[in-house]
């Protein structure tokens, strides 16, 4: 054992001392492998982020939402609908929801509006996400003026702003009192957006829906686990996008590799060479080639990695975002809570280690079995 | 103790461009001494020193080293044969250069994994009796000709193999040079070891160092006689 050890640490030097020899050619290579892992990393980092981050956010949300359709489209709810839901086994709480879709011309943005189910708000007074706080440059104390659809001009005074922390979320919401609400937007009363069910049993969802279903028949109830969905589909098919490119990348990678590996240079060719005249086998050589390819590919590898965590959780995927996030004016900024995920390393793991020494192999092994003479004759 | 018979070594076999180096070569080659064998280029020596020393096989024939036939042996079997048993001196010294002269001398010993510091000891009393001590760390791109040849001789030696094999040694040389060599070739002699060597140098292989020189040409030896000044 101790001399497999001190056989493999003999053959860690020489390769060592083989990559130093070739510097400029192997820093350019490794420069290029970091740069794909950092890529695909940072889009498996930064897509497992959001995921989590939209999980997190969603755990909060109702279990059902309750959608009048009209002509298959989205209608307020009448009068009535709340009440007429009664009792329904499993629901905790029901509740008819005020929100909307503001366009402001100023920033030419979409606001979300709604009023606020957790906290009283004075007429007049607004609370603004993040987002918007920022694009339009107000603070708390400030009053901000919206045109409403009926031409009515409304001025608000901010309240607050909303905390940075949900702003992937909150970042275009203005929340506001129920009264201001069917005022700005000439809602009736009685009238709601949508209606809010909480079911404690996860079980008891589907159940819950199906009554709705068949009690309401024009309208369509929406499960939190639906909306999960989508966003994980979302999600999935940008990652999916951005995957199916860099794959591209990963490929051109293979080809350089092989490239590299098929072209070696005259002088490694003889250095091979001269290793097996003076004793080395075959195997000898494949090892320390092996160890050449574990110690390029795991430096970029860690390197790759570690410059994606930096760029995904320091600077919050700075460079992926527009593609990943989604585009809009109210651009939402949060910080993205560090996650590894075991499984997601081992598959980029083999996505990059396992091409390169698939592409290098075969043609260092033919190299390797040159027949030890040839040093001679040459 | 090392000994041949009707070796035949054909390159490209069955092809158009066949080329037959060897043709029938029958000799034995006793241990301790120096045999030196002589020729025009394209004679076969070089192609004779390769299958002697277990660098390649021959088409046919038998190779018996201390009564044990090798020529059928596996590449990893042979290797370990070479490995144990051949130290080579290369007519181009063949060290590859970016490594310090320590490290060259060092590098047959590496697939044995010894003790590192055991191994960097041995390396460097070799270029110390070489008169290569104060060149030890320099990489050899940087040593002279002699002192390249030096470092590579050492590297035969690395492993204490009982049998050297020199091709053209005194090829790139001048005639200092050349003694210089010759009196390594006289110690290691001396000290027991056996030499084969390669060469149409007569400074080397006329000298008193050469126990027996064997003439080849077109393959196959011609005459086996210890050198004319010898007498005999």
């Amino acid at each position: 054992m101790n001399v497999w050890i001190e056989k493999q640490k003999y053959l860690i030097d020489f390769t060592l001392a083989s990559l130093a020899r070739r510097k400029a050619k192997n820093l350019g290579l490794l420069l290029v492998y970091s740069l794909i892992v950092f890529l695909l990393a940072s889009v498996m980092l930064f897509t497992h982020a959001l995921r989590q981050a939209a999980n997190e956010l969603l755990a909060g949300a109702p279990e059902v939402i309750l959608q009048r359709m009209v002509a298959g489209r989205h209608d307020l709810i009448p009068p009535g609908y709340l009440e007429r839901i009664g009792r329904l086994r499993g629901v905790q709480e029901k509740q008819g929801r005020l929100w909307g879709y503001y366009y402001d011309p100023v920033v030419k943005a979409n606001y979300t509006f709604m009023v606020a189910d957790d906290r009283l708000l004075a007429p007049g007074t607004l609370v603004v996400g993040a987002g918007l706080a920022r694009t339009r440059g107000v603070a708390p104390g400030n009053l901000i003026s919206f045109r409403a659809y009926s031409g009515k001009l409304f001025t608000f005074s901010i309240a607050d702003i909303l905390p940075a922390k949900s702003e992937l979320v909150s970042a275009d919401l203005v929340l506001l009192g129920e009264a201001d609400f069917r005022a700005f937007f000439d809602i009736p009363p009685g009238h709601y957006t949508d209606i809010t069910l909480r079911v404690a049993n996860p079980l008891e969802v589907r159940n819950v829906a199906g009554k709705l279903a068949q009690q309401f028949p024009d309208s369509r109830p929406i499960l939190r686990e639906e909306i999960l969905r989508t966003y994980e589909s979302i999600f999935s098919w940008r990652e999916g996008i951005v995957l199916a490119l860099a794959t591209l990348a990963v490929l051109a990678f293979a080809i350089l590799a092989w490239e590299k590996a098929s072209g070696l240079s005259a002088d490694e060719r003889r250095e091979i060479g001269i290793l097996k005249a003076i004793g080395w086998e075959t195997g000898d050589v494949l090892r320390m080639k092996l160890w050449e390819g574990a110690l390029l590919s795991l430096s970029a590898f860690l390197l790759g990695y570690l410059a994606a965590y930096v760029h995904v959780f320091h600077f919050a995927a700075s460079l992926l975002a527009p593609v990943l996030k989604g585009w809009a004016v109210l651009y939402p900024r949060f910080e993205l809570s560090p996650v590894i995920d075991g499984l997601q390393v081992t598959t980029l793991f083999f996505f990059t280690v396992f091409p390169y020494a698939a592409a290098t192999l075969v043609p260092i092994w033919r190299v390797a079995i040159t027949d030890p003479d040839a040093v001679m004759r040459g | 103790m090392i000994e041949l018979r009707q070796i035949h070594k054909a390159f490209n076999a069955g092809r158009e461009n066949e080329f037959r180096a060897l043709n029938g070569i029958d000799l034995q080659l006793p241990a301790q001494r120096v045999t030196a064998f002589r020729g025009p280029s394209g004679s076969g020596k070089t192609t004779l020193l390769s299958i002697i020393g277990c660098l390649a096989r021959p088409t046919s024939g038998r190779v018996r080293l201390h009564e044990r036939d090798i020529s059928g042996l596996p590449e990893r079997f042979l290797t370990e044969i070479r490995r144990r048993t051949f130290g080579f001196v290369f007519q181009q010294f063949n060290l590859i250069s970016g490594l310090s002269a320590t490290e060259n001398v060092m590098l047959p010993a590496y697939p044995l994994g010894g003790d590192r510091h055991a191994l960097r000891a041995r390396a460097e009393h070799l270029l110390a009796g070489l008169r290569l001590a104060h060149r030890r760390t320099t990489r050899v791109e940087l040593l002279s000709g002699g002192e390249q040849q030096r470092v590579a001789i050492a590297r035969a030696l690395i492993n204490e193999p009982p049998v050297i094999i020199a091709d053209e040694p005194t090829a790139n040389l001048d005639t200092a040079l050349a003694r210089e060599f010759m009196a390594i070739i006289e110690q290691l002699a001396d000290a027991g070891r056996t030499v084969l060597l390669s060469s149409h140098d007569p400074l080397l292989v006329d000298s008193s160092l050469v126990d027996r020189v064997i003439d080849m040409r077109d393959g196959r030896i011609v005459a086996a006689a210890a050198p004319a000044g010898d007498g005999g």
